[in-house]
């Protein structure tokens, strides 16, 4: 039994760094002196990194990346919040009908959203418009917002609810005080899936953003078929670590939604 | 209830304002060419100094096909405005109403440029070879010109080719025994076609694509290929800048010509007739070379071009002698037709 | 909550979602059916064909009104899309027809444009065959593209056949994403599963640590993770200088610009979306089963396959729909490391929307991968009790 609970191990091991090595192989590439992405680092510098936050191109494809981001998170929040709200312990047909529409975005692969949110905004002059680029990300980024905050104000003991509407409370009260604060957690991991989505995405912004809206992922993309220099190691480190910190937040609020909910019960 | 409906005014004025944005927005004027270090180089000699002439210039890139500029304007709302084309996009682009015509005295005048370079919708930019290049480093002994491109067994590895019909049904010809005076006649005829197909058959496992000018310099410094077509330009200039040892079979290799057009509908074209002009002066243009090794069109540039980097222009007599000139018209009657061939013929095993 | 409260709520966000996603799907997959370049350029042309049977003999009148129609259409600029929409039914068509408009414009006035003339300028024009597929060309309704993507065509007599050889390769492409997808999806099973049966079998914190560890790589850009295979399997890349280090191989490997880079780059993107709802289904078999297997005598491996497979059964089913699902929609990976026989349906669909302008043949497509994705999912939904849908 030994030697396969070995071998098993190893197998599992060799997965995991499968996972996480050529991640962790591209980082030390940015900080090379030279020119070429090959090993062994001629030496070390960061020639990349003053070229990449420099200012120019890189910077403000970082910028759009951040001012769509947030945005699109901003509404998809909002929308996806009040939908959820809507949605919750509702089991006619029609919310069932819409929960899938609102969830299809996530099943329909991203080139065909991409495609036809092109044809439907270039006539609307909404293409190469932040706007536009906003309102197709927002589509993309919703489900992630909704899955989480229904599931979070179905877990909600509706007891809460009903104990302040017996104190007095207004629905509107009720929910600002009671209910929101419940989901909060559920409400910025949420944000935070829906930001990712927004930040991650390359091909809505191929063919729908303008040259002022290039996005970092947009640049990356170009960069990677024109020029490939360290450069783009050194984008790619920055956004592996803006990433992880996003994921990092994630695991910290998930722990404390985790004890919410028990507060909660 | 009162709290939704404050949520649903909340909703529709956050989307109001993003609306507003999209009415507030003004363009600036848009130039797009080839990428790479072409583009690099256009950017410090005309790019940078039209800047900062006042009036606020951006930039981008693209790989050509006169799909891509059709479907802009089909699309609407296109934001290119000044772009650099190839020939015989410049003829059909302009035969199906693409670009607006171009008053040539805006520009400086048809004196100002070569004979041959003015068009009814564009003026020529650059003159260049698509030529064979390799690795100096890897490849001691040189390869005698396309037929060993296309000889495997002689000179094993992958080989890299721009991704379309264009140069490269011609050289595969040329490899195949046609000389470059009859390349065309050949392929004018449907023998000619299926002949040009089968030889890049006889390598197409040993084939790798390129799209952009960029590619093969790092295809070659990558060691991802052992031969490739390449722009003559970016092989010099890979090989300056990144200190390389890249060298070029000038012999049977086409020349031709690209031209800056103006976008139809553009409402920058007071702007975009402005920075055509300024890419159209000699002393402007006469700064090009050092960058990219490319012939310009202005008359009055050759004088003022540095003696020493006359050597690897496609203008000089020397090179000229081995080229051949691209046929427009070839391209012109056939270019969608095996642009469509192409493409299946690329994305079939 | 009563209906009226719960439909203010739901008003925002449906509305939203009916004008930007839903009426542009709705949009995109009509052009699929749809076509208006040739009656928008030709329309006395498509009058006059009418009343005409692809038997007969051509009227006289058709002449005229086609001068003046082509003559109108290239100044008006929808001439080229007609022209490239007819040339796909007749081969070299489109040069052609440009090229009588440009003869029609610039003759002199008093020309008579008749059937001679435009069989001088090209005896395809006064061809009956080009003018039935100009009949067949009228909309507003078409199978024609639909047709086009699953490699069948309308022959001179109107009959469904095989395309052109040349025309036909959508079913190899359709064949090609779904061979990719599942290779990856098996690839993504083998690799995945014992890494979410460890996390099984370890204790929580351990499994806490080791799940940050697969979704580190999930929450890292695509494209980042991408461009990292891009540079590392590169010919003179840290992959090949490794094996030629450790003496493994003497020539460089090509692991790019390949297949075999488009499956190891799209695995390793994939593989966390197998180990995730692996995991959380695995985690709520009970190990008593096992246990019970073990103590009536089964050896570890039997106990394996014959009790603990079954189980998870659903597990794995659930994973590789989504891999699946997810592989075929890809666009941005194959176009990264793959070489040019590797590009799967997403990049068709895009090429023919941005370089090709063929929109009618993207919708087409895009419908294809659109119903097929949605089939999957279907089945997804069913064989998994409805789980497929939750985020795991």
């Amino acid at each position: 039994m030994k030697p396969w609970k070995l071998l098993y191990w190893f197998l599992c091991a060799c997965v995991l760094v499968f996972l996480l090595a050529p991640i962790a192989a591209i980082i030390p590439l940015s900080f090379s002196s030279g020119s070429f992405l090959t090993y062994p680092l001629p030496g070390l510098s960061l020639r990349w990194y003053e070229e990449v936050l420099g200012g120019g191109k890189w910077l403000t494809a970082l910028g759009n990346s951040l001012y769509v981001g947030a945005i699109a998170t901003f509404v998809s929040v909002i929308l996806g919040t009040l939908a959820s709200l809507g949605l919750m312990r509702h089991k006619a047909w029609w919310s069932e009908m819409l929960k899938l529409v609102v969830l299809s975005p996530m099943i329909v692969p991203v080139i065909l959203i991409a495609v036809a949110s092109y044809f439907f905004l270039a006539p609307l002059s909404l293409t190469s418009t932040y706007s536009g680029l906003i309102i197709a990300h927002t589509v993309i980024a919703v489900p992630f917002v909704v899955v989480p905050v229904i599931t979070a104000l179905e877990i909600l003991d509706p007891n809460l609810a009903r104990a302040a509407a017996a104190c007095g409370a207004t629905p509107g009260v009720t929910f600002m005080r009671v209910t929101l604060p419940g989901i909060m957690p559920a409400m910025a991991s949420g944000a935070l899936f829906a930001f990712a989505a927004s930040f991650d995405d390359v091909v809505i912004a191929l063919l729908i953003a303008g040259p002022d809206q290039r996005t970092l992922p947009r640049e990356m993309f170009s960069g990677l078929r024109d020029s490939m220099t360290p450069a783009l190691t050194a984008v790619a480190t920055i956004m592996i670590v803006f990433s992880t910190t996003l994921f990092l937040l994630m695991q910290v609020l998930q722990r404390r939604s985790r004890k919410n909910s028990q507060i909660v019960r | 209830m009162k709290k939704q409906v404050i949520a649903t005014i909340a909703g529709a004025v956050a989307l109001a304002c993003l609306g507003s944005q999209a009415l507030a927005q003004s363009r600036d004027l848009n130039v797009v060419s080839w990428g790479g270090a072409y583009q690099d180089g256009q950017k410090e000699v005309f790019f940078k100094p039209f800047n900062a002439t006042g009036t606020k210039l951006t930039d981008e890139a693209w790989d050509g096909g006169l799909g891509v500029l059709r479907t802009k304007i089909k699309g609407g709302n296109n934001t290119w405005d000044v772009v650099q084309v190839e020939a015989d996009e410049l003829e059909v682009g302009c035969d199906e109403g693409l670009y607006e015509k171009l008053d040539v005295s805006k520009i400086g005048g048809a004196s100002r440029y070569l004979p041959g370079t003015v068009h009814a919708c564009g003026v020529g930019a650059i003159i260049y070879n698509l030529v064979l290049a390799y690795d100096g480093d890897k490849m001691k002994t040189a390869p005698n010109g396309w037929s060993d491109f296309f000889d495997t067994k002689k000179i094993p590895g992958k080989r890299s080719i721009r991704n379309g019909a264009k140069w490269n049904l011609e050289v595969a010809l040329i490899a195949d025994g046609v000389s470059s005076k009859d390349v065309y006649k050949v392929l004018r005829t449907p023998e000619g076609i299926e002949r040009a197909f089968k030889k890049l058959d006889t390598v197409k496992s040993d084939l790798v694509f390129w799209k952009s000018g960029a590619q093969p310099p790092q295809m070659l410094a990558a060691g991802d290929v052992v031969m490739t077509t390449a722009y003559n330009g970016r092989i010099t200039a890979a090989n300056e800048k990144d200190k390389k040892n890249f060298k070029i079979v000038w012999k049977d290799t086409p020349y031709t010509m690209d031209s800056w057009v103006i976008m139809k509908g553009t409402p920058q074209k007071a702007n975009a007739e402005k920075l055509v002009e300024f890419m159209g002066r000699p002393e402007n243009q006469a700064k090009l070379p050092k960058f990219v090794r490319y012939g310009v069109t202005a008359a009055a540039a050759a004088p003022l071009i540095d003696k020493s980097l006359m050597g690897d222009l496609p203008t000089n007599p020397d090179n000229l002698k081995l080229a051949f000139a691209e046929d427009v018209k070839f391209w012109i009657d056939n270019g969608d037709k095996l642009a469509e061939r192409w493409t299946k013929w690329a994305g079939t095993k | 909550m009563l209906t009226r409260q719960r439909s203010a709520l739901l008003l925002p966000l449906t509305g939203f979602l009916l004008v930007f996603f839903v009426a542009p799907l709705v949009w995109l997959l009509s052009l699929a059916v749809r076509e208006a370049e040739v009656p928008r350029a030709l329309p006395r042309t498509l009058s006059v064909l009418q009343t005409w049977q692809p038997g007969q003999a051509l009227p006289p009148s058709l002449f005229p009104g086609f001068a003046q129609d082509l003559a109108e259409a290239r100044a008006a600029s929808t001439l080229a899309d007609a022209a490239r929409r007819l040339n796909y039914e007749v081969n070299g068509v489109r040069s052609t027809l440009m090229r009588a408009a440009r003869e029609v414009s610039s003759a002199p006035a008093d020309t008579a444009f008749n059937q001679v003339f435009f069989a001088s300028v090209d005896p395809a024009l006064a061809s009956p065959e080009f003018f039935a597929a100009v009949q067949r060309a009228h909309g507003p309704f078409s199978a024609y593209y639909l047709l086009a993507a699953f490699d069948l065509a309308r022959n001179a007599k109107g009959e469904i056949e095989h395309a052109s050889e040349a025309n036909r390769i959508y079913i190899d492409v359709l064949m090609r994403t779904l061979g990719i997808s599942a290779s990856v999806t098996v690839l993504c099973l083998l690799l995945g599963f014992p890494v979410a049966l460890l996390l099984t079998q370890v204790t929580e914190k351990t499994a806490d640590w080791l799940m940050i560890l697969v979704l580190l790589p999930f929450w890292t850009s695509l494209l980042v993770r991408t461009a990292a295979w891009v540079v590392v399997l590169q010919k003179e890349g840290m992959v090949n200088s490794l094996l030629m280090r450790l003496g493994l191989i003497a020539e460089p490997l090509t692991l790019i610009y390949n297949r075999t880079g488009v499956l190891i780059a799209m695995t390793h993107v994939l593989l966390p979306f197998m180990i995730l709802p692996l995991y959380s289904v695995l985690k709520g078999i009970p190990p008593h089963y096992m246990r019970a297997a073990a103590s009536l005598g089964a050896p570890p491996v039997t106990a394996f396959f014959r009790v603990y497979l079954p189980m998870a059964a659903p597990a794995i089913v659930a994973g590789s729909l989504m891999v699946f699902i997810l592989a075929m929609g890809y666009y941005i990976t194959p176009a990264l490391v793959g070489g040019g026989s590797d590009q799967m349906l997403s990049y068709f669909v895009a090429t023919y929307t941005t370089d090709t302008g063929n929109w009618g043949l993207a919708s087409a497509l895009g419908l294809m991968m659109l119903v097929t994705t949605i089939a999957l999912y279907a089945l997804a939904h069913k064989l998994s009790g409805g789980r497929a849908l939750s985020m795991g």
